[in-house]
């Protein structure tokens, strides 16, 4: 029971903090709450049982990623007071998505329900086995480099693609529409 | 989740749309570690003294997905950043009127 009020506490947290990106202008303010959102959901996270993903979140998720956007809002100009565009589509699209999401939500089996289907395929066998053929007691670690280490190689791959693009991105000075727009300037 | 896809639609200024993006993800994340959770289970390392454990996989899942995530919140960045050297500005109905003006 105390576990559900933790997470309902914490969810209603994150609902606000939402809202208050949602309302600032100000883009230091926004990257701050952004931080503030992935630390809380590493909260859930331990809630939730899954520390290594809270680990991960607050490192990856709260830290770098919240340090890459400062570097961008300090190069950014300061947030003006914003129009909202599109408002009406989006409160239609909103209420939609919500509606179909609370349907299938409904169609799902309990939280924490230890018969649910997704705790009785391979995870039994994982858990019961990786123990003697990894001696590591950690199962996230083990399906994370043994089992799935494709995956994670993939994983790899694409952060090496992201980080090639965001050099690439960076460091050229001649695109097209830049010399462009100047000309236009010119004239 | 829906907060995060209104905020991508709604606002003009293109961190705050990125933002969105990364705020729509991790709503997705925490649900799918909800649903590994079991009740009564315990982090999934083995111990002598536990005996229900929660889903490890959508764990490594999500392990994945919040790196992938940060390298594409890296490369929208880097997106708003070359575009504000290019226009002098990230709202997107001032970068239109000058699209506007430059057609002409």
């Amino acid at each position: 029971m105390n576990f559900l009020l933790i997470n309902f506490f914490l969810i209603s947290l994150l609902l606000v903090t939402t809202f208050f990106i949602f309302k600032t202008t100000s883009l230091i303010s926004v990257v701050a709450l952004t931080g503030a959102f992935t630390l809380l959901c590493s909260a859930i996270y331990v809630n939730l049982d899954a520390v290594d993903v809270a680990f991960t979140e607050a490192a990856v998720g709260s830290g770098i990623s919240t340090i890459l956007m400062v570097m961008a809002a300090a190069k950014l100009p300061e947030g003006k007071k914003n129009k909202l565009i599109n408002l009406f589509p989006s409160i239609i699209l909103a209420v939609a998505i919500s509606l179909i999401l609370i349907i299938i939500i409904a169609n799902l089996p309990l939280l924490g329900d230890p018969n649910a289907p997704i705790h009785l395929h391979v995870v039994p066998e994982y858990l019961k086995e990786s123990k003697d053929f990894f001696h590591i007691p950690n199962v996230v670690t083990n399906i994370l480099a043994s089992y799935r280490g494709f995956d994670t190689l993939g994983e790899t791959i694409v952060i090496f693609t992201a980080g090639l693009g965001v050099i690439a991105l960076l460091t050229s000075n001649t695109l097209n529409r830049k010399t462009n727009f100047k000309k236009n300037k010119k004239k | 989740m829906v907060g995060g896809l209104f905020i991508i639609i709604t606002s003009q200024n293109y961190l705050k749309k990125v933002v969105g993006l990364a705020i729509f993800q991790t709503a997705v994340f925490v649900f799918f570690v909800s649903l590994a959770k079991v009740l009564d289970g315990t982090a999934p390392i083995l111990t002598k003294m536990a005996n229900a454990y929660s889903n490890p996989l959508p764990h490594v899942l999500i392990l994945t997905a919040i790196v992938v995530g940060v390298a594409t919140s890296a490369l929208g960045l880097a997106l708003v950043l070359q575009i504000y050297k290019n226009y002098e500005t990230i709202e997107e109905k001032e970068i239109e009127s000058l699209e506007l003006k430059s057609d002409k």
